[in-house]
């Protein structure tokens, strides 16, 4: 009898003896990374989860051999997706009286990544909530149902995010947090560093200054009427330098005015959240600008309104600052000064290159070095350069080794 | 004309400038739906073709074990509170813990519970997986609760909240589970009362096999060990022999009898290759034999092993290896996976490995420090030989005895010959002259929580000592 219920118990699951041993592993954890600089309602972030877990459940090894491949993995990327949003959920509130507003969660394409106790599927998330409010709830629902001592370890990035990750467990799966907006710190000292850091926008980004002096380029001269009329191709025909200064610096006014107007509110309305258009097109879109301000020179589609071009297309490169701005981590009351800072700068940037460039064009309108090389051909190759930058950046490839980024 | 002429130009511009932001919009959209299709493709650079293995996982065409768990969940998927297929999987779930070294199965298992998991009441299969899963997170206490009220249901008293009463079998293992428990936290007589009701519930080899751990802690290990091997034929099946073998190795180290030790440890591997504690166990011998390059060997092929691993980095670590001689930071080859592993670990709430961490901050990380305060959480959860061992040697290395009073009375109430241990004792003692005073003054006090902090540094240093 005593060896059978010794046998008993062996069989009943082989418990006998567990000394206190050091396990193999951690439990089950996933890791979720949210950028809420950008405000609570527009975030941005990763989530990585154990390929160990999601086999578990949605057995991604299909041959059971033990081993998942790429080619198993990228098999059932939809199911790893849908799995895993279906037990995520964000939802905003503001005002008392609002209901919460729920939030759109998107999923990009999934990559590996590694963990210390092995392989993870990184999910890049994107978060778009209806309304932006400073709270943002989280309703984190993931392996609970198959494992209870799961985690999910969050942390948020941003001003005033707290330092130290928030654990979502089985039992408190549901979590608020708010986004203080406005620190002190992005006050008056913030003025400086934003005024530097638009300037070194507009300087280091190529694609910016390749547009204005596409627009610049033929201030100094004025359309010719030559054999064929100067419609359609003017190539490098067509142009007679302009008599005086004083018309050519209206030109540059109205230019330059008009990007600024533009790119400075589409800037702010991109900043304060009322306007979003995702990176993934307005970048494209700014190559596509640049290409249309340089074929105008070769191309005259906008006879002399350049300036409405320039507002026109400007309305994108301010959709372009605001990414940059986003990464400087401001929020509410310190958002305007680095608003105002930051325009500062990109204007400042942008009255260098004017003064740089007009009294030099002046000099040379007369040039066939600038008609010719100068204009026709700098615009050609600027079209042909804005040209690349869009297939890049439209299909997220490199196709020169430079780039404007 | 040219009126005529610039409006036509304008109406060019328009739909150059539509077109231009229409092939944006079906550009992004492609790209997005090519994304879609080949989901992976942002992975590290392709080496070889796309069949490159991303990950390991338990192998559902040969393992029948992760076959059956399989069948089961998908039963409990339908039917949750169904009581006879959340035990069989919450078994399978917790035997895979200690087999495939993975604790996530144990957070599975109580998944497969969860119905039950929360009543005090529950049915006794689950009150004893429920202890299981406890005992393996160091949650000792709730596991006693859990173990008290199964073997209190058996005789004479018996606890009515539970229905129906425990078997026979379930008795027998919630009793051996209780007195491992009751070891570990050091109350030695109690955990061999529950050995001695083991009689007519197991073999004579199992209730040797309880016993004699909880003698060779109150001084009677050469008496356990005898005890033992008169018995040790009589094992039932290979897993039970490895058991009673391990017992006894670590019986012949507390006797000083490293070569034995060595000999058993090697011989219940060759039992049961699986044995991660006796795999252990048996690096540590090795590490304190000096023959630290033997270790390597050993845990190949066991690296997801944190406990092993862990050992690695402490071979790696040893003056005069390799590693150390290139002048190779603590941060490289298994030091910093165990480094990474810990510091996971206690990002996500749990304490369980803080002997190890202790360790691992002693002579890897060289931090006597921060070794020390792990060292003293440690023993107030877990005081086993090796948990003195750790508190004895961080309060060495951070020149601070009185952290180590609780560990060296503990070792004199159960005089061990362990030789690591004696001597390290011997090093405090002579370090700290009023250790001895101190332990007549607190005499019987026990192992009272306020013995245990750490004094404000500087109180409590013995003088002489600072140097």
């Amino acid at each position: 009898m005593t060896r059978a219920a010794l046998m008993a118990a062996a069989a009943g699951g082989a418990l006998l003896v567990a000394p206190p041993v050091a396990s193999a592993h951690k439990p089950s954890d996933s890791y979720l990374a949210l950028d809420v600089t950008a405000g609570v309602g527009a975030a941005r972030g990763t989530w990585d989860v154990a390929l160990r877990d999601l086999d578990y459940v949605l057995a991604l090894d299909r041959d059971g051999d033990g081993a998942i491949t790429r080619r198993e993995l990228a098999a059932r990327a939809a199911e790893v997706r849908r799995y895993t949003l279906d037990r995520l959920a964000f939802t905003v509130s503001g005002a008392p009286a609002r209901a919460d507003q729920p939030c759109q969660l998107d999923v990009g394409a999934l990559a590996l990544t590694e963990h210390s106790d092995g392989s993870y599927v990184r999910l890049p998330l994107t978060l778009a909530c209806p309304e932006p409010g400073p709270t943002l709830h989280i309703d984190y629902r993931l392996f609970f149902e198959v494992d209870s001592q799961h985690r999910g370890i969050l942390r948020l990035g941003g001003p005033g995010a707290p330092a130290t990750p928030i654990l979502l467990d089985a039992r408190e799966h549901q979590r608020a947090f708010t986004v203080t907006p406005g620190s002190a710190r992005a006050t008056a000292s913030a003025i400086p560093t934003m005024v530097a850091a638009g300037a070194r926008h507009i300087a280091g980004g190529l694609d910016h200054l390749l547009f204005l002096l596409a627009l610049l380029l033929p201030v100094v001269l004025r359309p010719a009427p030559d054999d064929r009329g100067w419609r359609g191709w003017r190539g490098w025909r067509g142009w007679a330098p302009v008599a005086a200064l004083r018309p050519a610096l209206g030109d540059v006014a109205r230019v330059v005015s008009a990007f600024t107007v533009a790119h400075s509110l589409t800037l702010t309305l991109a900043v304060l959240g009322l306007a979003r258009m995702p990176a993934r097109l307005v970048e494209p879109a700014i190559a596509a600008s640049v290409a249309i301000a340089a074929a105008n020179n070769l191309w005259p589609l906008f006879g002399r309104d350049r300036w409405a071009v320039a507002f026109a297309l400007g309305l994108l490169h301010g959709f372009g600052f605001s990414s940059a701005l986003a990464d400087g981590g401001f929020s509410g009351a310190g958002l305007a000064t680095a608003l105002l800072g930051f325009n500062l700068g990109v204007e400042l940037g942008q009255l260098v290159l004017c003064a740089a460039f007009v009294p030099l064009a002046f000099v040379a309108r007369r040039t066939v070095a600038y008609q010719r090389v100068a204009l026709a051909g700098g615009s050609f190759a600027a079209l042909t350069l804005a040209c690349v930058w869009f297939v890049e950046r439209a299909l997220d490839v490199r196709l020169i080794t430079w780039s404007s980024r | 004309m040219s009126t005529r002429s610039e409006g036509s130009q304008r109406r060019a511009a328009v739909v150059i400038i539509g077109a231009a932001f229409a092939s944006i919009a079906a550009g992004t959209t492609w790209e997005r739906t090519r994304r879609r299709e080949v989901a992976i493709t942002p992975l590290a650079p392709a080496v070889g073709d796309d069949d490159t293995v991303v990950a390991r996982v338990p192998p559902r065409a040969t393992d029948p074990a992760a076959r059956d768990a399989e069948r089961l969940r998908a039963q409990i998927r339908k039917a949750p509170r169904d009581l006879d297929t959340a035990v069989r999987l919450a078994r399978l779930d917790v035997q895979a813990a200690r087999d495939g070294a993975d604790p996530r199965f144990l957070g599975r298992a109580e998944a497969a519970l969860a119905p039950w998991w929360s009543e005090a009441s529950a049915p006794p299969e689950v009150v004893l997986l429920r202890a299981t899963i406890r005992q393996a997170r160091h949650e000792f206490d709730a596991a006693l609760v859990d173990l008290d009220r199964l073997v209190r249901s058996g005789g004479d008293g018996a606890d009515q909240t539970l229905a129906p009463p425990a078997t026979q079998a379930i008795q027998a293992q919630a009793l051996l589970t209780r007195a491992v428990i009751l070891g570990v936290k050091a109350r030695y007589d109690e955990g061999l009362a529950s050995c001695a009701r083991l009689a007519g519930l197991a073999s004579p080899f199992v209730r040797a096999a309880c016993r004699a751990p909880l003698l060779g802690l109150t001084g009677r290990a050469a008496g356990g060990a005898t005890e033992l091997a008169g018995v040790l034929d009589q094992a039932a099946g290979p897993a039970e022999a490895a058991w009673g073998r391990a017992v006894l190795a670590d019986l012949a180290r507390s006797e000083g009898d490293e070569r034995g030790a060595e000999a058993l440890l090697r011989s219940v591997l060759a039992l049961a290759p699986s044995d991660r504690g006796a795999r252990a166990a048996l690096c540590d011998l090795l590490l304190d034999a000096g023959r630290a390059d033997e270790v390597a060997a050993l845990v190949r092929g066991h690296e997801d092993d944190d406990g092993l691993l862990l050992r690695l980095a402490l071979a790696e670590a040893t003056p005069g290896q390799a590693r150390e001689g290139a002048g190779v930071s603590a941060r490289d080859g298994a030091a910093a996976t165990v480094a990474a592993r810990f510091a996971a670990s206690r990002e996500r709430g749990d304490a369980v490995h803080q002997r190890e961490e202790s360790r691992f901050a002693l002579h890897v990380e060289r931090d006597p420090a921060r070794a020390l305060r792990l060292a003293i959480a440690n023993w107030d959860v877990q005081r086993e030989p090796a948990d003195a061992r750790a508190l004895l040697e961080a309060a060495l290395a951070a020149n601070h005895p009185a952290s180590a009073r609780p560990a060296l009375e503990w070792l004199n109430a159960i005089g061990t010959a362990q030789t690591r241990l004696r001597a390290l004792a011997a090093a405090l003692d002579a370090s700290s002259p009023r250790t001895k005073v101190d332990r007549i003054e607190t005499g019987s006090a026990g192992f009272g929580e306020g013995s245990l902090r750490p004094r404000a540094a500087g109180v409590a240093r013995a003088p002489g000592s600072a140097s």
